[in-house]
């Protein structure tokens, strides 16, 4: 029996190591392909930029690793420009929604009306359909960079802000909180001290997996669009510009951009989920 | 049963209010001046005169409380007023537009749900396997994948290149309404709906393959293993039962995404539906119609987890609201 546990006992304690040391690889593997795909973009030469009509139109080659478009331009460095633009609004996005989501969420602890207008104010930004709640915080800013990277940032904290009040509203009940309660310590002293604490993974990981959809939102509305004019290297901006040309056969205006976008949300998305095994590795393990 | 439709009714009514005070405190405050949207390029030929006659006809030279309780009031009368690009009662675009879409949303809702579930049970049922990793990744990769780039490259390889099916719209170009046949609404609503249908099989997929993971591990399945039941009759049995239903319910519950779906892909498309008809407004300032087509995605959203909310209600019988016992 006893030789039956120790042979099977550390055979599986060092598969779940393995488990979680692969997911940190993994999630240092993401970070540094983000750092290469957002640093390549400060760093690229914007000489590709200029409209050069003697390499107009030209399929992919290794001066053009993703073609030219019908203005002579580079794509590949108009998409990396684009990536590092949208990694910036995610960033931003994301920074502000979880901000939102925090402080709001914390009004649980203040009262009860606070709360039930909190989670009023969820029900209502989660019946509206994203896009056109993207729609009308942009037609309100009068559209503009600006209006597209401020409706994105102010559209993405509900689902963060639902899951962390579900957090809180367990710890709350929790004995050391009532104990701590009785002992005269303010709901502020409390929040800072014993509850923020316990959200800070959340957070954590609900501010990286609010990049992949930030990101995508961001293409989404500047596809159809709203904001960015067409000199704004943006994938979005890319991508609607590439629609004209797709009878005539240039199919690199639009497979590279796209294929871009999707890796570096395929990135971000894996970053959070293998995070989320790292730093939670109860909850982690059974995705 | 009554008191649960009902509050759900004040529910939706509570939540429309909120959106239209909310949705017209955003318009309002925008920089678009509606006047000037109106009539488009040729500002510079009406006089200021003219300009302000058009704004005391709008009223737009009431304060804003004011200008939201007539709209408000017209708005109860059934009366969404009249749309500025297409020069005609914004209900009547709502509800033409919103007829081409939901042949466009209801089938890839149809697709993506089925072959959602299916994909799901197969990878829940062999979890660890080649099979459940390869779903499971297509999933993910689907997750962070731009519809309305999918959608581009079914449009470049499918219409352009292999010239199976056409470019756009919704009918053949330049065909009057009762021409068009059957086949050819059929021909020009498949790229689209297979589109949709790809981007919305993900969701559906990865919740069934969870759920159906989690009832297999619970104390019933082991005692229909201990019985020798397997495979697809363990999965007939015990299995379906307690998936399919928290499968459908979610899936009602997606109408949200289906819409910003839907918009993106007409968009490729340029199928003429109801988010056509969005971006459109929102691009040329055109309030109304903004304002009538946000309201009316609201309570598409809400049937939707209405219907979502009901389904537990009316079909599982732990879920009845118990009478009580007097």
């Amino acid at each position: 029996m006893t030789e039956l546990i120790s042979k099977y006992l550390p055979l599986k304690r060092s598969k779940k190591r393995n488990r979680r040391k692969r997911a940190l690889t993994f999630s240092v593997l993401g970070v540094i392909l983000l750092l290469i795909l957002v640093g390549s973009g400060f760093l690229i030469d914007t000489q590709g930029l200029v409209v050069n009509f003697d390499e107009a139109n030209s399929a992919p080659s290794w001066s053009h690793p993703f073609g030219t478009d019908w203005l002579g331009r580079d794509m590949f460095v108009r998409t990396v420009k684009g990536l590092s633009l949208s990694f910036w609004v995610g960033l931003l996005a994301a920074f502000i929604s979880g901000v939102i989501a925090l402080i709001l969420s914390l009004l649980l602890l203040v009262n009860k009306t606070l709360d039930s207008l909190v989670t009023g104010l969820i029900d209502l930004f989660l019946g509206v359909p994203h896009i056109v709640a993207l729609i009308l915080i942009s037609f309100m800013l009068g559209g503009g960079l600006y209006g597209v990277i401020i409706a994105v940032a102010l559209t993405h904290w509900p689902r963060l802000a639902r899951l962390l009040r579900a957090e809180i509203m367990q710890i709350k009940n929790s004995e050391y909180i009532s104990v701590s309660r009785h002992m005269g310590k303010s709901w502020f002293w409390i929040a800072q001290h014993h509850i923020l604490p316990h959200l800070m993974p959340q957070l954590f990981i609900g501010f990286i997996l609010m990049f992949p959809h930030a990101i995508l939102h961001e293409a989404s509305i500047t596809f159809l669009g709203f904001g960015l004019s067409s000199e704004q290297p943006a994938i979005g901006i890319i991508l609607s510009e590439a629609m004209g040309y797709l009878s005539s056969g240039m199919w690199w205006l639009a497979v590279f951009p796209g294929l871009m976008l999707l890796v570096m949300v395929a990135v971000f998305d894996s970053l959070g989920r293998n995070l989320r095994k790292v730093f939670d590795p109860f909850k982690g393990q059974k995705h | 049963m009554i008191t649960f439709i009902l509050k759900k009714l004040g529910k939706l009514a509570a939540l429309l209010a909120a959106i239209s005070i909310l949705s017209f405190i955003l318009i309002s405050y925008s920089p678009v001046d509606p006047v000037r949207s109106y009539i488009g390029a040729e500002i510079s030929r009406i006089s200021p005169e003219q300009q302000k006659n058009i704004e005391q006809y709008w009223g737009l030279n009431q304060s804003k409380p004011q200008q939201f309780l007539q709209w408000a009031k017209a708005l109860t009368q059934g009366n969404l007023g009249t749309s500025l690009i297409y020069r005609e009662p914004v209900s009547e675009i709502i509800i033409d537009r919103f007829s081409a879409s939901i042949a466009l949303m209801g089938l890839a809702w149809l697709f993506s749900g089925v072959f959602g579930f299916l994909l799901g049970i197969l990878a829940g049922m062999n979890e660890g396997s080649l099979l459940d990793r390869l779903i499971k990744s297509y999933c993910f990769i689907l997750a962070s994948t731009p519809s309305f780039w999918l959608g581009l490259l079914l449009l470049m390889f499918f219409a352009s290149w292999l010239g199976w099916f056409p470019v756009g719209l919704a009918s053949p170009a330049g065909s009057l309404t009762g021409e068009v046949s059957f086949a050819d609404k059929i021909n020009h609503l498949f790229l689209p709906v297979l589109t949709l249908s790809i981007v919305g099989v993900a969701g559906v997929a990865l919740h069934t393959r969870e759920k159906l993971i989690e009832v297999l591990n619970s104390e019933f399945i082991r005692f229909a293993r201990a019985k020798g039941e397997s495979g697809i009759k363990l999965f007939w049995r015990h299995g379906l039962r307690n998936i399919s239903l928290p499968a459908i319910s979610l899936h009602f519950a997606s109408f949200g995404e289906l819409f910003g779906g839907a918009v993106l892909t007409e968009q490729v498309f340029s199928y003429p539906g109801l988010g056509q008809a969005v971006v459109k407004a929102g691009l040329g300032g055109d309030v109304p119609l903004l304002l009538g087509i946000t309201l009316f995605s609201v309570i598409f959203i809400f049937v939707g987890n209405f219907i979502a909310d009901l389904l537990y209600v009316v079909i599982d019988p732990r879920m009845q609201i118990k009478p009580s016992h007097d």
